[in-house]
């Protein structure tokens, strides 16, 4: 599932990319609004996508699964500002995410990172990191 | 609330009933060592010129701009105004915390600049809004001179010992508000000397009783706190951070919360979230507030009154 989805942004991207290739400035616009949505097309309870949304002091997806080495992105959709940080100290933990506002982290060692927002900590996640081989 | 008040805490309670859906801050009046809380308007303030009365306001929220409320800065301006038209002039205020929106320095002196209007003393606990700046140190830099550990103190004033805590800080994953061993110890150590008759108000952001914890509405070692208090006969805790009016009377204490002056947030469980509501504009004003309260001679329980910036 994740190599399929994978492949679907790819694709659009490569289409969206030929598009602007062919002298369209507008398109490469369009593909910054295009990504987001596909990015979040994932399963809404365990993603498999590189992005988390902050809706209604929730994480969606509230489990994600990624290879090593993929770019994590968490974007604030709430009235209230939000901010991530790791329940052990694994990764560095974000500023203060107001509405709108992403914060992105590439994580490269397999394994679960755990994490809650540092302002509501009832709001837990998870970020389960699989090797890259395969 | 009339001078016969002191008889019972039935008229006083049903008082606050109504009261609940009335304030903008809370008026408080200590008299003989037990606080009340008083109404910004109408006749409760003019009667308790004997005891010790002090304001609360909360979540101020400076900064905040969103649909629920574009002006913050604006509705605590009006909070103010009903603080500087009171007939009798409290002792002091605290502000329990959420001063700013995002930490930023420009929040804190447009705050500052509002707030200073008053002429009172503040008394200032912060909220997990005001520790946003990357360092955590302009609420500290600004608020926290005299003050131990990430900002928690306690000073005395007309025989009430009054603390301010703080349990916005070091939050743990899944977890509610927090106070951590070093500032519990400070607690007990501090009510040690006190001798039980010593009326006690303890003020703080986040609840310090379980109001709803699926929204983070509490403290996870607020126990530990509330037994170092089970020995005083007359305790008032006063949080903020909910932005709306709840109490709940356990025994010898008083828990009460205050209203924001920024936007109002949904009753427990109400909504998806705990977010910012949004109501019609003629209704913002009922649900934004500050409060009176008024600690009267004789009496267990210090009289809150909650005004609404517009009845």
């Amino acid at each position: 599932m994740s190599a399929s989805n994978t492949m679907s942004v790819s694709n659009t991207l490569r289409s969206v990319l030929v598009a602007a290739a062919l002298g369209a400035a507008a398109a490469v616009m369009l593909a910054a609004v295009v990504l987001p949505g596909w990015a979040q097309n994932a399963d809404p309870a365990s993603g498999t996508a590189d992005a988390v949304s902050i809706d209604n002091f929730t994480f969606g997806p509230q489990n994600l699964t990624v290879k090593a080495g993929t770019k994590v992105t968490w974007t604030n959709k709430d009235d209230i500002p939000h901010g991530i940080a790791s329940a052990n100290n694994a990764f560095t933990k974000s500023r203060a995410l107001d509405t709108d506002d992403s914060y992105s982290f590439t994580f490269t060692a397999p394994g679960t990172y755990q994490y809650f927002c540092y302002l509501h900590p009832h709001m837990t996640g998870t970020i389960v990191v699989q090797p890259n081989n395969g | 609330m009339s001078s016969s008040d002191r008889d019972d805490g039935v008229n006083r309670r049903k008082v606050l009933e109504c009261m609940t859906w009335v304030g903008t801050g809370v008026l408080w009046t200590v008299s003989g060592g037990v606080p009340h809380s008083l109404g910004l308007m109408g006749e409760a303030q003019a009667q308790e010129a004997r005891g010790l009365t002090f304001l609360q306001i909360s979540d101020s929220h400076v900064g905040f701009d969103k649909p629920a409320n574009p002006n913050a800065l604006g509705t605590l301006e009006e909070g103010i105004a009903k603080v500087i038209a009171l007939p009798k002039k409290p002792s002091f205020m605290i502000h329990t915390g959420d001063i700013s929106h995002l930490s930023l320095e420009s929040q804190f002196d447009d705050a500052d600049r509002i707030i200073g209007q008053s002429r009172l003393d503040v008394h200032y606990v912060p909220g997990e809004h005001d520790f946003l700046d990357p360092e955590q140190k302009f609420y500290r830099d600004r608020y926290g001179r005299g003050t131990k550990g990430a900002g928690w103190y306690s000073f005395d004033a007309n025989g009430v010992h009054f603390i301010g805590l703080v349990n916005v800080l070091n939050l743990k994953a899944g977890g509610l508000g927090f106070l951590g061993d070093d500032q519990l110890a400070w607690l007990e150590d501090d009510l040690k000397a006190r001798s039980a008759s010593t009326p006690i108000v303890v003020f703080a952001h986040i609840p310090l009783w379980t109001i709803y914890p699926e929204w983070g509405w509490g403290t996870d070692d607020s126990a530990q706190a509330l037994s170092y208090l089970k020995r005083f006969g007359s305790v008032t805790v006063l949080n903020g951070h909910i932005h709306q009016v709840m109490q709940k009377v356990e025994g010898n204490v008083t828990f009460h919360t205050a209203r924001s002056t920024a936007f109002p947030q949904p009753a427990p469980g109400s909504a998806p979230s705990p977010g910012p509501m949004k109501v019609p504009d003629d209704q913002l004003r009922k649900m934004l507030g500050i409060a009176d309260v008024t600690f009267k001679q004789n009496e267990q329980r210090l009289a809150i009154i909650d005004t609404p910036l517009q009845a």
